[in-house]
């Protein structure tokens, strides 16, 4: 019994968490710079859409994941140009972006419920295995690949290249970024358009592989509580990564729990990964340092 | 054509349409021009081509969008607040609608009593709602279908489909509507053999499509090789089961297109009989019923067609229920009936129809079904 929740939690951890992945670390990249994007809830939305959509039109499943990237840039980069303008507001400002997003989501979406696009193929990890529950939980999704080298990429980037220390300058003091003559603004405007494309790709992931269809309540805050996970990884890409598969393990303890014969108080464990997160971020967050890590910029730290 | 592509009037749209065809001169012409039709106003809950309840009743209403001098009118993604008030009233007053039918059960109490109460002339009829003669307006009533009987035929093609003798049922909410479909469905399937299990999964939410995919995946995990659902919209559950090769029977309408090679047959409401029902006595200006229920012998509930996966023993036996119940007076619920923790609670000699009052309070599992209610 142990072990069957334990491997629902294992596939749950690699099927949900890509979604979280993405839009944590697109999320990073734009705080990183000192912008705060909620936007990146709608962006989720659009890019499942536009990823479903320009699949089932092409009849490549790829070209939706480019798709859904240009959305999330375009979508992104509106809400960085916007944000440039002086006593511009960026959290409003994101509220605004996600209504947009999703309503333009489900305006241009309402031709695409119903018809089935050409899904992702999954890498069968699980090859070597004869248990069909062990091969089906190890069917992984590229993109989830991908988002592991997006974070490494990050991680690296942001430690040891010239743009990663200007966009980490800029997110930190713009006193500094001003004395060293960086373009403060075109720099922000780069990491907001492309953190929301990132969050766009996660969008594909919703409609392209996992759960694998477009209906106006694939994403029901799956994006909202992405922008909070970064708060949880402390703006570390690394971070991002254990936070979206501890998220995704414990979303998915409700269900399996219930299949095996625990089958009371399913509303408790489906309040599990926010439990979970509230205990951590409890457990980790000491006198004194509890936003260790935060971009000095960042409007709701001023 | 896309199913969607003709006319989709979206909240939004709608609105700004209204706005100005009220500013419009011509628009009052036109209006007048059509007053001779019957306006009629459908709002949903939800999106009206979610393979699930709401399309059960856009469905009807494409229909009778056919039939001459009946003008229909929509609005979907209506949510159950003030917000249903005002699309009420905008069908009203810029449609000229004379009858309303809100589906969704939040709509009921107070906005459709108040709109009810402020536009006397304007008859409304809604979906699942309880209408009391000595509580409620004359101008309002309500209508619901039996759905138990068509979960139940479901558990029988499902008992036939399966090999390792244990059901999946994904349900939303442990409420007497939901439990009857889950009770009635393991009956069903117990009916043809007894040692067969239903394992029950509440996700707790109406709509929430990754949960749905979890459960569907963690009860194929199980060695579970059908599922079927309650939630409002079955799509995903479909989608999942197919992919994870496993039979599935639909629930709402018809979700054969998603699952082709696993589905076996599914509950289906059938609305149109109710709309055409009243559609035609307000064409007759005989005064509408208030109170309407139906099931599978009124044809207020149909099946969807077997699918490939149900083997011909399966659609005999199905058939076969099926004729014992259009015979009427077929109970699903008879005594003796234990509760999955050993209770009685159908003593022996008794039996419940689907329109008896005792069910609509339901608040067990069968014996049989493996989950809890709380």
């Amino acid at each position: 019994m142990i072990d069957t929740v334990a491997l629902a939690m294992l596939g749950g951890s690699l099927r949900v968490s890509t979604p979280f992945l993405f839009v944590s670390l697109g999320e990073c990249l734009t705080e990183k710079a000192g912008r705060i994007n909620l936007g990146n809830e709608g962006v989720l939305v659009l890019g499942a859409m536009v990823a479903y959509a320009t699949s089932y039109e092409t009849g490549n499943p790829w070209a939706g994941i480019a798709a859904a990237a240009i959305a999330g840039l375009l979508l992104g980069g509106l809400h960085g140009a916007i944000c440039s303008l002086t006593r511009v507001n960026d959290v409003a400002m994101g509220i605004a972006l996600m209504l947009a997003g999703t309503g333009t989501a489900f305006f241009f979406g309402k031709p695409y419920v119903q018809p089935s696009a050409p899904l992702l193929p999954g890498i069968p990890l699980g090859f070597w295995s004869d248990s069909p529950q062990l091969r089906n939980a190890l069917n992984v999704c590229p993109l989830f690949f991908l988002g592991l080298l997006a974070a490494f990429v990050m991680h690296w980037g942001f430690r040891s290249t010239r743009m990663g220390l200007r966009i980490r300058i800029v997110g930190d003091s713009q006193d500094a970024a001003l004395a060293l003559g960086l373009p403060i603004n075109r720099t922000r405007l780069f990491a907001t358009a492309a953190g929301s494309a990132l969050a766009g790709i996660g969008g594909a992931f919703l409609s392209l592989y996992y759960p694998g269809s477009w209906n106006e309540g694939l994403s029901s805050g799956q994006g909202l509580m992405a922008v909070a996970l970064v708060v949880f990884a402390r703006w570390n890409p690394i971070n991002c990564i254990y936070a979206s598969l501890l998220f995704g393990a414990a979303g998915a303890l409700g269900p399996s729990l219930q299949t095996v014969g625990v089958t009371w108080g399913y509303y408790l464990f489906y309040a599990a990964p926010y439990v979970v997160t509230l205990t951590v971020l409890i457990l980790t967050a000491r006198g004194g340092t509890a936003l260790r890590g935060m971009p000095g910029q960042l409007s709701i730290g001023r | 054509m896309r199913p969607n592509d003709s006319k989709s009037a979206g909240t939004s749209r709608r609105a700004v349409l209204a706005g100005m065809t009220a500013t419009a001169a011509t628009a009052l012409a036109s209006n007048q021009a059509l007053a001779k039709d019957l306006v009629v106003g459908f709002i949903y809950v939800g999106a009206k081509d979610d393979y699930g309840y709401n399309q059960a009743h856009a469905e009807a209403a494409a229909i009778l969008k056919k039939m001459p001098g009946v003008k229909v009118v929509e609005e979907e993604k209506v949510p159950e607040t003030d917000d249903v008030s005002k699309t009420m009233e905008s069908m009203i007053k810029l449609d000229g609608a004379s009858l309303v039918f809100p589906t969704s059960f939040g709509y009921f109490d107070p906005y459709m009593l108040k709109m009810a109460a402020k536009y006397p002339k304007v008859e409304f009829r809604h979906c699942g709602g309880l209408w009391q003669k000595d509580k409620h307006p004359a101008n309002t009533g309500s209508y619901f279908g039996y759905i138990g009987m068509g979960q139940y035929l479901n558990g029988i093609a499902a008992a036939h489909a399966t090999k390792s003798k244990k059901l999946g049922f994904i349900a939303a909410k442990p409420i007497p509507q939901v439990l009857i479909n889950i009770n009635s469905f393991a009956l069903g399937a117990k009916s043809v053999d007894p040692s067969i299990t239903t394992k029950v999964i509440f996700t707790g939410e109406w709509s929430m499509p990754v949960k749905e995919a979890e459960a569907t995946n963690s009860l194929a995990d199980q060695g579970i090789d059908v599922v079927t659902c309650h939630v409002d919209g079955p799509k995903v559950i479909m989608e999942t089961a197919e992919r994870r090769g496993i039979f599935a029977c639909g629930y709402h309408a018809d979700q054969a297109k998603l699952a082709p090679k696993g589905y076996l047959t599914g509950a289906e409401w059938n609305w149109i009989t109710v709309y055409k029902q009243f559609i035609a006595d307000a064409q007759a200006g005989k005064p509408l019923p208030n109170f309407v229920r139906g099931g599978l012998t009124d044809k207020f509930v149909k099946m969807s067609p077997y699918g490939p996966g149900l083997n011909a023993a399966g659609r005999k036996a199905v058939d076969a229920a099926k004729a014992e119940i259009l015979k009427g007076g077929f109970a699903v619920f008879k005594g003796p009936l234990k509760d999955n923790k050993g209770n009685i609670v159908v003593p022996a000699g008794k039996s419940y129809p689907e329109t008896a009052v005792e069910l609509e309070s339901q608040n067990y599992l069968v014996e049989g079904v493996l989950g809890s209610i709380s």
